[in-house]
C-alpha cells in the first residue's frame, strides 16, 4: 500500500514536470514586453527633423484624436516593408502619425522619406535611442497607438502588416 | 611661496575628492547596469552588451542618476516600461511569488522527509 502511494506521488510529480517542460518547449525564448495596462505617454522634448527645432510633447499631442507613434530608421529593412501601410494609415482623418527616427543619419532619413513618401504629421529625432526607451521600445520598427486620453493602449513590435492595419482601423474607429 | 603651496594642496585635494566621487558614481552605475537584462541579446546584462538598446539604457541610467533617482526608482522606471523581466533580480509580487516560494516549500518538504527518515531509523 505504501509503495503504491509512493509510486502515485512520483507519477504525479513527473507528470507535473513533464507538462511544465513541454509547455516551455513550445514557448518562444525571446521575451517581448507586453502592454498589460494603459500607460501614460512620456513627457519629453524632441527635435523635429524638418524644422530642426525642439518641440514639447504636450504640443505634439494637443489634439483630441488618436495618435500613432511609429519608430523607424532608414537603415531598417522591415521599415521599408511597412512604409506603404503607414501611407495607407496616414489617409485616415481621425488619426495623426508621428514618426520617431531612431539612431539614424539625418540625411539618409530625409532621403528615405523623399523616396517613399511622408506618412507622418511630424518626425522627431531620436539620435541616441533614449526617447524610444521612454516609450518602452527596444528596437525598430515599433508602433504605438495613443488614444484620446493620451494613453498608450497598444503596441506592435516589428513591422505592421495588413492584419495589424485592420486592427488599428478597428481601434481608432 | 606659502600661498602657492597652499593653493596647490587645496586644488590637489579637490581633484582627488572629485576623482573619488566619480569612481563611486561609476561603481553605482555599473551595479545597476549589471542587474538590467539586455532585451536584444537576452543572455547578457546591459553592462556586458554592446547593442543599441543597451547603449540607450546606459544613457538613460546615467540621466536618472544625474536626476538623483535611487537604485529602486531606476528599476521601477524600467519595470514600468518593459516589465519585471528586464531586472535580473525580480521583486516579490503576484507574478513572481511561485518563483520565490517554491524553493522554500521544496526545502521544507525535503527537510520533513529527512526528519521523518531519521526518526524512523532511531526507532
Amino acid at each position: 500500500m505504501k509503495n503504491k502511494l509512493t509510486l502515485i506521488i512520483l507519477f504525479i510529480f513527473l507528470s507535473f514536470c513533464f507538462v511544465i517542460l513541454y509547455k516551455g518547449l513550445n514557448n518562444s525564448n525571446t521575451y517581448i514586453p507586453k502592454i498589460n495596462h494603459e500607460k501614460n505617454i512620456p513627457v519629453f522634448k524632441a527635435k523635429d527633423l524638418n524644422s530642426n527645432t525642439y518641440i514639447d510633447s504636450e504640443k505634439i499631442f494637443d489634439e483630441n484624436i488618436y495618435y500613432i507613434i511609429n519608430i523607424w530608421a532608414s537603415w531598417c529593412i522591415p521599415c521599408k516593408k511597412e512604409h506603404p501601410l503607414l501611407m495607407e494609415l496616414s489617409k485616415i482623418q481621425s488619426v495623426k502619425l508621428i514618426g520617431l527616427n531612431y539612431r539614424d543619419n539625418l540625411n539618409n532619413a530625409k532621403k528615405f522619406i523623399n523616396e517613399l513618401g511622408n506618412p507622418y504629421a511630424q518626425i522627431l529625432i531620436d539620435k541616441d535611442g533614449t526617447l524610444g526607451v521612454e516609450f518602452g521600445a527596444y528596437g525598430v520598427p515599433e508602433t504605438f497607438i495613443i488614444d484620446k486620453n493620451k494613453k498608450i493602449i497598444k503596441k506592435f513590435v516589428g513591422p505592421i502588416n495588413k492584419e495589424t492595419v485592420e486592427e488599428i482601423k478597428l481601434i481608432i474607429k | 611661496m606659502k600661498i602657492l603651496k597652499f593653493i596647490l594642496i587645496i586644488s590637489l585635494s579637490m581633484g582627488f575628492s572629485q576623482l573619488k566621487s566619480d569612481e563611486k558614481n561609476s561603481e553605482f552605475k555599473n551595479k545597476i547596469l549589471k542587474n538590467i537584462r539586455c532585451l536584444i541579446c537576452q543572455g547578457q546584462s546591459v553592462y556586458d552588451s554592446e547593442s543599441d538598446f543597451a547603449s540607450s539604457i546606459k544613457l538613460i541610467v546615467d540621466k536618472k542618476i544625474n536626476e538623483k533617482l535611487s537604485e529602486e526608482q531606476i528599476y521601477e522606471f524600467l519595470r514600468e516600461k518593459y516589465g519585471d523581466w528586464i531586472i535580473y533580480d525580480p521583486g516579490f509580487n503576484k507574478n513572481t511569488y511561485i518563483l520565490w516560494l517554491l524553493p522554500i516549500l521544496l526545502f521544507l518538504f525535503g527537510g520533513a522527509i529527512i526528519y521523518k527518515k531519521i526518526l524512523i531509523n532511531k526507532k
